[in-house]
């Protein structure tokens, strides 16, 4: 099995998502014995390669042009599929982000390869990759193989672990990939970030508020709790609904799916569509008066009591522990 | 300007989900469907751009299907073709029979919603790309047309991305896009007197296939606790200690 690893970067920054990829990669090298090279497109990009290797990123692969100084999904994803077939890759890794959903489909046509998105899991079942997935809001998972000679996966950010390995270091090699004019037919143009604000979908602890905060003067409460654990504020359907909050922050089925390392789920009942977009977090913890509320189905720690009492002692607490 | 708009008939995600006999697929024995919710906004987006030009439904799915079909004529599209296709096939199949159908049409903008909510796979929109060879906008929250010029904002992670392209093109509709209508009574009556077209699917083999599916294992043991300033701090130390996440 020959794996390329495509390694999103943002504006020349790697996020957690880029480590978390080439690890999985890795790992899929090791256990059918065969080899994976990591992919970086953009403009000047080269340099990143160094911040791959503890992750055992050996073979770094670089495709660079000034038009690539912006996104534009045609000119990746053909430089995608164009360095997968010159290095006769056949299985294709690609984080399932924003920029990773408008890349994977079009490079698996490309490719004439099935997809599987939006990964949890990959496993090998007699030397072929058997991909699992969420589907149905979360209510059912199911385990996908792929029929074609060649693969493309998109994983689910912050459900791989990037773990690191001792003694790699990254040699780099640039590839010359020719662009058509239509490559470039959608253009970024303007990039508008939500300043000073951690986003749900890179956060590894979530603090999300619903309608038990009875109003958005209240929210202070979540903003101060997330502080604490140095989240992101998260929001209910209802609440962004009800325009106490952005559509941004939004968790669930019409906002953002999530799998941070901890939700905090408050004022939260648990309507079956919050849940499509955060079960797959690795710790729940709910946060309700109604004991009954469905949140505490799918919670590892609860607590059962009024957001306006039991937020500011679970702020001060979690304070304390860190000597604030 | 003339419209195609993607549409699927999918379970109304309050469904229960009971995994069928064949283990790969779902129990459609007492499953209510629904038009994908994502799909409403792409509908409701082409009727408020149609001005004059021809908006035309497509969907990829059995004789069930044509509901969907119906509530799109309610709300006021022109015309509905059905692209028969009984099997649940990968989303490859489902956008080479859509590919096909667009093609004959020849319009000038693709809306689609951003993903299905049966499998949410988000694939459809930039396949469509592909295989069209248009250009695609996913996840579009508002965009403008001047000219053969579009522009249009959509959501990345940390905030939105201002995108430009040319028509004829393919968006893929976000929530925040419009305030999807409500089909009235008599539009819903009228709309069951209007043909629906039939087509074949395109019948591409499927690139993948499902070895199993079920439903994901309950959590068990929850430490539920009742609120006092003692399991505030028994929390913190769980968490701490146990979990290992702060």
């Amino acid at each position: 099995m020959t794996i390329l690893a495509y390694i999103e970067q943002r504006g020349g920054q790697l996020k957690k998502n880029a480590f978390e990829t080439i690890t999985a990669a890795r790992n899929l090298a090791a256990s059918t014995g065969g080899k994976f090279s990591a992919l970086l497109v953009g403009d000047g990009v080269a340099g990143l390669a160094s911040q791959l290797a503890p992750y055992g990123a050996a073979d770094v692969i670089v495709v660079e042009d000034a038009r690539l100084a912006q996104f534009a999904s045609g000119a990746v994803s053909t430089a995608i599929a164009s360095v997968a077939a010159a290095e006769s890759a056949n299985v294709v890794l690609i984080s399932n982000t924003l920029h990773g959903k408008d890349l994977a489909p079009r490079v698996a046509v490309k490719l004439s390869a099935g997809l599987v998105p939006d990964c949890v899991a990959l496993e090998l079942s007699d030397g072929n990759v058997v991909a699992t997935r969420p589907v149905f809001a979360g209510k059912a998972r199911i385990d996908v193989a792929v029929t074609t000679p060649n693969k493309v996966f998109s994983l689910r950010p912050n459900v791989f672990t990037a773990t690191v390995v001792e003694g790699v270091s990254a040699a780099v090699r640039s590839a010359s990939v020719s662009f058509g004019e239509k490559d470039f037919a959608t253009r970024v143009v303007e990039t508008k970030l939500n300043t000073g604000k951690k986003d749900v979908a890179e956060a590894d602890v979530i603090v999300s508020g619903g309608r038990g905060f009875k109003g958005p003067e209240n929210f202070n409460l979540v903003e101060n709790l997330a502080e604490a654990f140095g989240g992101a504020v998260g929001a209910s359907r209802a609440v962004v609904d009800a325009g106490w909050r952005p559509h941004s922050e939004q968790v669930g089925q019409t906002g953002k799916t999530v799998s941070p390392s901890l939700y905090v789920a408050c004022g939260i009942s648990g309507a079956v569509q919050h849940l499509a977009g955060m079960s797959s977090s690795k710790y729940i913890v709910a946060i309700n008066k109604d004991k009954d509320a469905p949140i505490f189905g799918v919670a590892d720690y609860g607590i059962i009591g009024d957001v306006f009492e039991v937020l500011p002692a679970l702020t001060q607490e979690v304070n304390a522990l860190h000597g604030k | 300007m003339n419209i195609v708009v993607c549409v699927s008939h999918t379970p109304d995600t309050a469904t229960k989900i009971v995994v069928g006999a064949d283990g790969k697929t779902i129990d459609p024995k007492g499953v209510k469907f629904i038009p994908n919710p994502y799909d409403e906004f792409a509908v409701e987006e082409g009727l408020r751009r149609r001005d004059g030009g021809t908006l035309t439904l497509l969907c990829v799915g059995g004789d069930s299907a044509k509901e969907t079909l119906r509530w799109g004529l309610a709300v006021g599209a022109d015309k509905a073709v059905l692209i028969k296709d009984e099997q649940r096939n990968d989303s490859f199949s489902v956008a080479s029979s859509l590919a096909e159908a667009i093609k004959s049409l020849n319009p000038e903008l693709v809306l689609v919603g951003r993903q299905s909510i049966d499998y949410d796979s988000a694939q459809i929109g930039p396949m469509l790309a592909e295989l069209l060879d248009l250009p695609v906008v996913s996840f579009v929250t508002s965009f403008e047309i001047n000219g053969t010029t579009l522009r249009a904002e959509r959501d990345v992670e940390g905030g939105k991305e201002v995108v430009e392209t040319t028509l004829p093109c393919i968006i893929t509709a976000q929530k925040g896009l419009n305030e999807p209508r409500y089909p009235k009574l008599p539009d819903i009556m009228k709309a069951k007197a209007k043909p629906i077209e039939e087509r074949p699917a395109a019948n591409m083999p499927d690139r993948t296939q499902t070895v199993e599916m079920r439903l994901p294992e309950k959590k068990q043991g929850g430490k539920i606790l009742e609120f006092s300033p003692e399991n505030v701090r028994e929390l913190v130390r769980l968490l701490h200690e146990e979990a290992k996440v702060i």
